[in-house]
């Protein structure tokens, strides 16, 4: 089923994830449709703003909540042949974050004597924008 | 044109599976193709039979159920996420030990490669939620 | 290339209509959905920021909504423009793609 979608058409898909995580569901879902997608081989991205910066921030710690950690999914996702994690910028400063204050999340290159290279973009609002125009599909969590 | 539909709510908490209802209906009689209704995160909701809403109430469900039925529509639902909402069909009550199973007629479970696909292949994919 | 947005939620309730709007480009088309419909309301706090949305993008409002919640074609700022679900379809298939913003 999978070969022959791809067959087909190679598509851009971008993952847009405006929602902390933890309070819902939305970004542990929207993860795993992140991994199963990386099957298909299209050109799979991942959005990050508003609130869902908060899925990228380390030192998450669900101990006290009963919940799983699901944070450490995103440093596999290089293995997976997704790369471009793009962070809006605003977003971080509106929240009082910086890039500091994210998960260190690369991808080896290959090409590159297996280099680890970093996936996390920070982009300005304007910027996102342009890729989101870009995309063929947007599926929003 | 083909169309993907993506609903990620259940009925009656959130508007989502009433207006991705309504959007199916009126993408329908203009002859558009729809390619998949796949239901996600508490979308799963949708396809269970158990549902018992008053009389005065729709009956989303079986909205679905009859759409489906009518117009040989492709309901499915996401097996990981039914999972853990207690939807299942006959097979997977069976290998899980459960006692019963509740799918609705016209709802198939499998996984989230479907919606993958209907990215792929459908040449609009709509998405519908919280 | 242009994009269709969908805004499903109140922008007194949740960032979803100012997060639609921050992501704008010339050419694309917002559509008010569900409780998004409250956003369109003319002379509402919000009405002024959707205005000026509307003289680089096209503002829809889908009328089943609006009228659900007790308002009609007088109640929304101007330069919006009423459609029924038929006319949701038709502005997908019209738009490169749909952005929905949840």
């Amino acid at each position: 089923m999978a070969d022959d979608a791809q067959q087909q058409v190679k598509k851009s898909f971008m993952y847009v994830n405006r929602k902390a995580p933890y309070g819902t569901i939305y970004a542990l879902e929207a993860l795993e449709v992140v991994l199963i997608s990386a099957a298909f081989e299209q050109d799979v991205s991942l959005a990050f703003l508003d609130d869902g910066v908060f899925q990228l921030v380390k030192g998450q710690n669900t101990a006290g909540i009963g919940m799983k950690n699901f944070s450490p999914t995103f440093k596999a996702l290089g293995d997976y042949e997704i790369r471009q994690l793009y962070v809006e910028r605003e977003s971080l400063e509106e929240r009082g974050l910086t890039s500091e204050d994210l998960m260190e999340i690369t991808w080896e290159d290959e090409e590159d004597d297996y280099a680890k290279k970093p996936s996390i973009r920070i982009v300005s609002r304007m910027e996102l924008t342009e890729v989101m125009a870009q995309q063929d599909v947007l599926l929003n969590f | 044109m083909k169309l993907g539909i993506l609903v990620n709510e259940g009925p009656y908490t959130h508007q989502a599976s009433d207006t991705a209802y309504q959007f199916t209906k009126a993408a329908l009689e203009k002859g558009h193709e729809i390619f998949r209704v796949f239901f996600y995160h508490d979308g799963v909701n949708n396809g269970t039979r158990l549902t018992v809403p008053p009389q005065d109430d729709r009956n989303l469900q079986q909205a679905w159920s009859e759409l489906a039925e009518k117009h040989n529509l492709d309901l499915v639902v996401c097996i990981a996420a039914a999972q853990r909402r207690g939807i299942l069909d006959e097979g997977e009550a069976k290998r899980h030990g459960k006692d019963a199973s509740n799918i609705a007629p016209g709802f198939r479970i499998s996984g989230l490669g479907q919606l993958v696909e209907s990215g792929i292949v459908a040449d609009r994919l709509v998405v519908f939620g919280d | 290339m242009s994009t269709l947005h969908t805004v499903n939620k109140s922008p007194f309730e949740r960032s979803a209509f100012s997060s639609a709007l921050n992501h704008l480009k010339p050419g694309d088309a917002v559509l008010m959905i569900e409780d998004g419909v409250v956003g369109a309301r003319k002379g509402s706090a919000f009405a002024g920021l959707l205005e000026s949305a509307a003289k680089s993008c096209a503002i829809y409002v889908l009328e089943p909504d609006l009228a659900a919640r007790g308002m009609g074609e007088t109640d929304v700022i101007q330069g919006a423009n009423l459609v029924d679900y038929g006319g949701f379809v038709d502005l997908v298939t019209t738009h490169q793609r749909t952005q929905a913003w949840l």
